[in-house]
């Protein structure tokens, strides 16, 4: 029997790296991931807490994350294809036209 | 030996984010990320959750990250440049706030959910709850959710489209008029 409290912490301790990753690297793929692990995170914290309350609603709630995690996953590499296409980069710090 | 098995798939994974950090080049950090996938799994397993466990093995280590790799693969991404040129709002803003959460994240863990001792065992969530579950209660959800990833498909499609010729040609134009990039 595991405390919930490890499976938060374990949830926290990912989401921080998700987090040191989408601010410290500079690929823009590489930034992709970390948010792809961040969303792991907080999808163990929904399935403890499922677990905790024996309510299943929290699976079903990961599910969901799941199914918009694969959308924007399929959107977003397709939005980096186009950057890197009209850019020739994927170096965030080099797409800055937006920027003053 | 539930604990155990924690600890150890834990360590699993936060070696794995650790070491998607650390790498310089995005096919080592997919591989990690990989890695963090399939252990996380296996904590799903650890809470009774077979079904999560199984999607997450199917589509996040399995179409999610062949998806990461490929697009690696297709564009030929090489290794970050060394030489820390982290942008300055990274380095001021980004590294201070990111102490702040963990220190946040960390006292709130401590303080309340230390307090409670409830566990988190081996509860069984069968496949067929969760349907019962999701096509009950949750369809209006899970039927705007195929809207959604219709739509995705439909923008990725158009995003990834080979440019015309005469747009490149604008855009190219575009650059080097605009001059400053």
């Amino acid at each position: 029997m595991v405390p919930i409290s490890y499976y938060l912490g374990l949830s926290a301790a990912l989401f921080i790296s998700g987090v040191a990753g989408f601010l410290l690297k500079r690929n823009i793929i590489t930034i992709f991931m970390s948010i792809e692990l961040m969303l792991n995170a907080v999808n163990l914290s929904f399935v403890a807490f499922a677990a905790q309350l024996h309510n299943l609603n929290g699976q079903v709630f990961v599910f969901f994350v799941m199914v918009v995690a694969a959308a924007e996953a399929a959107v977003g590499l397709a939005i980096i294809i186009a950057v890197y296409r009209t850019r020739n980069t994927l170096n965030v710090d080099q797409v800055d036209l937006l920027k003053l | 030996m539930e604990l155990l098995l924690f600890w150890v798939f834990a360590a699993i994974c936060i070696g794995g984010a650790l070491n998607l950090l650390a790498q310089k080049h995005p096919i080592n950090s997919a591989l990690s990320l990989v890695v963090v996938m399939a252990s996380l799994a296996v904590e799903y397993l650890l809470l009774g959750a077979e079904f999560v466990a199984a999607v997450q093995v199917i589509i996040y280590a399995g179409a999610i990250m062949v998806l990461f790799i490929f697009v690696i693969m297709l564009l030929n991404a090489g290794e970050e440049p060394h030489g820390g040129k982290t942008s300055m709002v990274a380095k001021l803003v980004g590294i201070p706030a990111l102490a702040i959460l963990a220190v946040m994240l960390v006292w709130s863990l401590g303080t309340q959910a230390g307090g409670s001792v409830a566990v988190a065992g081996a509860e069984p969530g069968p496949p067929q709850v969760i349907a019962r579950l999701l096509f009950n209660d949750f369809l209006l959800p899970f039927e705007v959710t195929s809207v959604l990833v219709l739509i995705a498909i439909m923008g990725a499609v158009v995003l990834a489209a080979p440019l015309k010729p005469h747009h490149a040609e604008q855009i190219l134009e575009h650059l080097k008029s605009g001059g400053q990039n």
